[in-house]
C-alpha cells in the first residue's frame, strides 16, 4: 500500500512537472498600470522576448487602473507610481517592489534666460506654483537670483490636465515644502491649480505649452525635458546645493534613502544627499504573494529579474535611472515571495 | 388533359408568392431588428451612463449643474465650468462659421466659374474628413503662437478698454484658451455646414432663380428672396449639424483650451469642456465620486446635444409649417 502510495506520488510529480513545464512555455505574462514606465517596460518586454522566448505584455492604463486590476486580478503584475500603503499590501496579499526611477524637473520658457541659470528654492517653487508669485521679477525671485536680469513678465504655470504620476510627485514634493500649496492646491495625481495656470495632456502636451507660451513654468520628466532640449531651473535641494536635474543626480537621491521598509517605497523627495535631485521618485510593481497560477507568478519575477539586471542601459538611454545594485539586490530577495 | 396543369401551374405561383411572402417578412422583421437594436444601444447607453453616475447624482444632487467647482483633490465636483465651457466654445463656433460657411456656398453655388466648382467642392469635403487631433496638434503647435504674438496684443489694445466687452479680452495673451478653441472648432464644422449648404442650395429650382434674375434681381436679393427661403430647413439642418459636432468635439478642444476647471470672465483665458475633461481625467480618476461625476458629466452632454436635436427638430418644423411645404 505505502509502495503503491510512493508510485502514485511519483506519477503525481511527473504529471504536475509536465503541466508546469507546458504551462510554463505558453504563460504570457499581462500587466497593466502606470503609464510613467510605460517606455521603459515595453523596451524591456521586447528585449526579453528576444532573449528567452516569454511574452509580456504592458498596458499603460494608469497607476489606479493598475492598483484596480491587480485588485481584481485580472492582471499579472500591476504597475503603480503612487506607491501603495503597507497596510493596503498587507490586506490584499500584495508584494511590491520599484523598478526604476525617474525625476521630475521643473521648467521654463523666459526670453533671454538661458537653462540652469534661474535658481529657486522649494518654497518659492511652491509659491510660484500656487499663484501666489505672478511676475517673474518678483522679489522673493530675484532675492534668490543676485545679478540676473529678470523680466517684467506674467508668470504662467504649466500643469498636467490628466491625472499623472509625474503630477504626484511634483505636488508632494511641493506641499512638503509649503503648506499653503497643501491647502490650496493639494497632494495628488490631480491638483487645484491657481487661475494663472494652464493644463497640457501628457508630459509632451506639457513641454508643448511651456515651449510656446512665453514666461511659462512647468514641470516634465527628465526623460522629456532632456528629449525637448528645454530651459531647466536650478533647483535647492536639502543639502542647501542648487542642483541641476540629471540622471547622476537622481541616482544621488536613491543613495541616500532606506529601502528596508516593507513594499520598498521610501520617501524619495529631498534626500539629503550634498548633490540629490529633490523630486526624485520611483515607480512600482505590484503581484501577489500567493498567486493561482505558479507558472505566471514565476514568469513575473523571471521578467523583472532579467530586467533589473539586463535592462538598466535601456532604462538609461530612456531617460530612467537604474535602481542601485544594492537596491536590485533587495528587489531580488523580496521578490522571492511572489509564488 | 390542360385542366390539371393549370391547376399545378397555380399551385406553382401560388408557392412563389409564399416564398416572396416569406422573403419580405424575413426582410422586414431583420431590418425592424437593426433599428430596434439601435433603440436598445440608445436606452443601453442612458441606462449604464445613469447607474455610473448615480452616486455622484445622489451626492450633489441637481445642484451639480450650477455648482463652480472641480475639485479632485477635496472631491467635490460641480459642472458649471465644463458646461459654461462646452456651450460658449460651441456657440462662438458658430458665430464664426456659419457667415463664411454661408458665403462659401453662396460661391459655390452662384459666382463660382464652373471649373473652380469641383476643386473646391472636393477641397472642403476633404476638410472634413482631417481627424479632429489634426486640427489639435495644429491649434496648439502653430496656431496658438501665432495668436499669443500677433492678434491677441493688437485685439487687447483696440477692445481692451471698450465697456463690458473689454473684459472678454483681458488677462495674459497666452495663445490657448476659450477663443482659441472657439475658432479652432470653427474650423472644424465650417467643412460641414459650408458642405450641407451647397447642396440645399443646389437643390433650389432654377426656373424660381432664373425668374427672379429675369425680373432683374441682384445675386444678393436672388440669394435672400428665393434661395433661403426655399433652403430653410436644410440650411438649420446644416448648421444643428455643425453644432452637434462642436459640442462632442474632444481631441482638438483638449489641445487648445488650456483645460482649467473654472470660468473666467475673459475669452483670452484657459477654460474646460464637459468632452475635455472626460478626455482628461478619465484614465488615472480614482474609483468613486470622481468616476462617478465624469460619468454624470457624460450624461450631462448626452441631455444637452438631445436639448439641441429637439430645439433643431422644432425650428425645422415650425419654418417648414409656415412655408406650407
Amino acid at each position: 500500500m505505502q509502495k503503491f502510495n510512493k508510485l502514485a506520488q511519483g506519477a503525481l510529480a511527473v504529471a504536475m512537472g509536465l503541466a508546469f513545464s507546458v504551462s510554463a512555455l505558453a504563460a504570457d505574462i499581462n500587466g497593466a498600470g502606470a503609464t510613467f514606465p510605460y517606455a521603459v517596460y515595453a523596451k524591456w518586454a521586447e528585449a526579453y522576448q528576444k532573449a528567452t522566448g516569454n511574452k509580456v505584455n504592458y498596458q499603460a492604463i494608469g497607476s489606479s487602473g493598475g492598483v484596480k486590476q491587480i485588485k481584481a486580478k485580472t492582471v499579472d503584475f500591476g504597475g503603480s507610481d503612487a506607491p501603495v500603503k503597507e497596510a493596503d499590501l498587507d490586506a490584499a496579499g500584495l508584494v511590491q517592489v520599484p523598478t526604476v526611477m525617474g525625476g521630475v524637473t521643473i521648467v521654463m520658457n523666459v526670453p533671454g534666460m538661458a537653462s540652469g541659470k534661474l535658481k529657486l528654492d522649494g518654497v518659492t517653487a511652491a509659491n510660484i506654483f500656487r499663484g501666489a508669485i505672478t511676475k517673474w521679477n518678483d522679489p522673493a525671485i530675484a532675492k534668490l537670483n543676485p545679478g540676473v536680469a529678470l523680466p517684467d513678465l506674467a508668470i504662467t504655470v504649466a500643469h498636467r490636465s490628466d491625472g499623472s504620476g509625474t503630477t504626484y510627485a511634483f505636488t508632494n514634493y511641493l506641499a512638503k515644502q509649503s503648506a499653503d500649496f497643501m491647502r490650496e492646491v493639494g497632494a495628488g495625481n490631480t491638483g487645484n491649480w491657481p487661475s494663472n495656470a494652464v493644463g497640457g495632456k501628457g508630459n509632451a502636451g506639457v513641454a508643448a505649452t511651456v515651449q510656446k507660451i512665453k514666461g511659462t513654468i512647468g514641470y516634465v520628466d527628465i526623460a522629456d525635458a532632456m528629449k525637448n532640449n528645454m530651459s531647466f531651473v536650478a533647483l535647492k535641494n536639502k543639502a542647501g546645493n542648487y542642483i541641476v536635474p540629471n540622471q547622476d543626480a537622481v541616482a544621488d537621491a536613491a543613495a541616500g534613502a532606506n529601502f528596508k521598509v516593507k513594499g520598498m517605497a521610501p520617501d524619495l523627495l529631498d534626500q539629503t544627499h550634498k548633490n540629490a535631485w529633490p523630486i526624485t521618485s520611483a515607480t512600482y510593481v505590484l503581484a501577489y504573494e500567493k498567486g493561482s497560477d505558479a507558472a505566471k507568478q514565476k514568469g513575473v519575477v523571471d521578467f523583472f529579474t532579467w530586467s533589473l539586471n539586463n535592462g538598466q542601459k535601456m532604462a538609461e538611454e530612456l531617460g530612467f535611472v537604474a535602481l542601485p545594485p544594492s537596491v536590485v539586490k533587495m528587489v531580488e530577495a523580496e521578490m522571492k515571495n511572489i509564488k | 388533359m390542360s385542366e390539371p396543369s393549370t391547376v399545378s401551374g397555380l399551385d406553382l405561383q401560388a408557392e412563389q408568392i409564399r416564398k416572396f411572402r416569406f422573403q419580405d417578412r424575413l426582410f422586414h422583421h431583420t431590418t425592424q431588428l437593426f433599428a430596434v437594436l439601435l433603440l436598445a444601444a440608445l436606452l443601453g447607453i442612458l441606462i449604464a451612463l445613469g447607474l455610473d453616475a448615480w452616486p455622484s447624482i445622489k451626492e450633489f444632487g441637481l445642484p451639480f449643474l450650477w455648482t463652480n467647482v472641480w475639485s479632485v483633490p477635496d472631491d467635490q465636483y460641480g459642472a458649471l465650468a465644463a458646461i459654461y465651457g462646452t456651450v460658449v466654445t460651441s456657440v462662438l463656433a458658430l458665430l464664426f462659421a456659419i457667415p463664411v460657411s454661408f458665403g462659401i456656398a453662396f460661391y459655390l453655388t452662384e459666382s463660382c466659374p464652373p471649373w473652380l466648382r469641383r476643386p473646391l467642392g472636393t477641397a472642403i469635403e476633404l476638410l472634413a474628413g482631417v481627424p479632429s487631433i489634426v486640427y489639435g496638434i495644429w491649434g496648439l503647435f502653430i496656431f496658438a503662437p501665432l495668436f499669443a504674438e500677433y492678434i491677441q496684443p493688437p485685439l487687447q489694445a483696440l477692445l481692451g478698454n471698450v465697456p463690458v466687452i473689454g473684459g472678454w479680452f483681458s488677462g495674459p495673451p497666452i495663445g490657448v484658451g476659450i477663443l482659441t478653441a472657439s475658432i479652432v472648432l470653427a474650423m472644424m464644422v465650417i467643412p460641414f455646414i459650408a458642405s450641407v449648404m451647397r447642396d440645399v442650395f443646389d437643390t433650389v429650382p432654377h426656373v424660381l432663380k432664373e425668374s427672379a434674375y429675369g425680373i432683374g434681381c441682384t445675386k444678393w436679393e436672388v440669394m435672400r428672396n428665393i434661395v433661403l427661403p426655399y433652403t430653410r430647413v436644410g440650411v438649420i439642418g446644416g448648421i444643428m449639424l455643425g453644432l452637434g459636432r462642436a459640442l462632442g468635439e474632444t481631441m482638438a478642444v483638449t489641445f487648445v483650451i488650456g483645460n482649467a476647471n473654472r470660468i473666467n470672465g475673459s475669452l483670452f483665458a484657459p477654460g474646460t469642456s464637459i468632452a475635455s475633461t472626460l478626455a482628461n481625467e478619465f484614465g488615472e480618476a480614482d474609483p468613486g465620486l470622481h468616476i462617478s461625476a465624469l460619468f454624470e458629466l457624460g450624461l450631462v452632454l448626452f441631455v444637452i446635444t438631445f436639448i439641441v436635436l429637439a430645439i433643431s427638430r422644432w425650428l425645422i418644423s415650425r419654418s417648414m409649417g409656415s412655408e406650407g411645404l
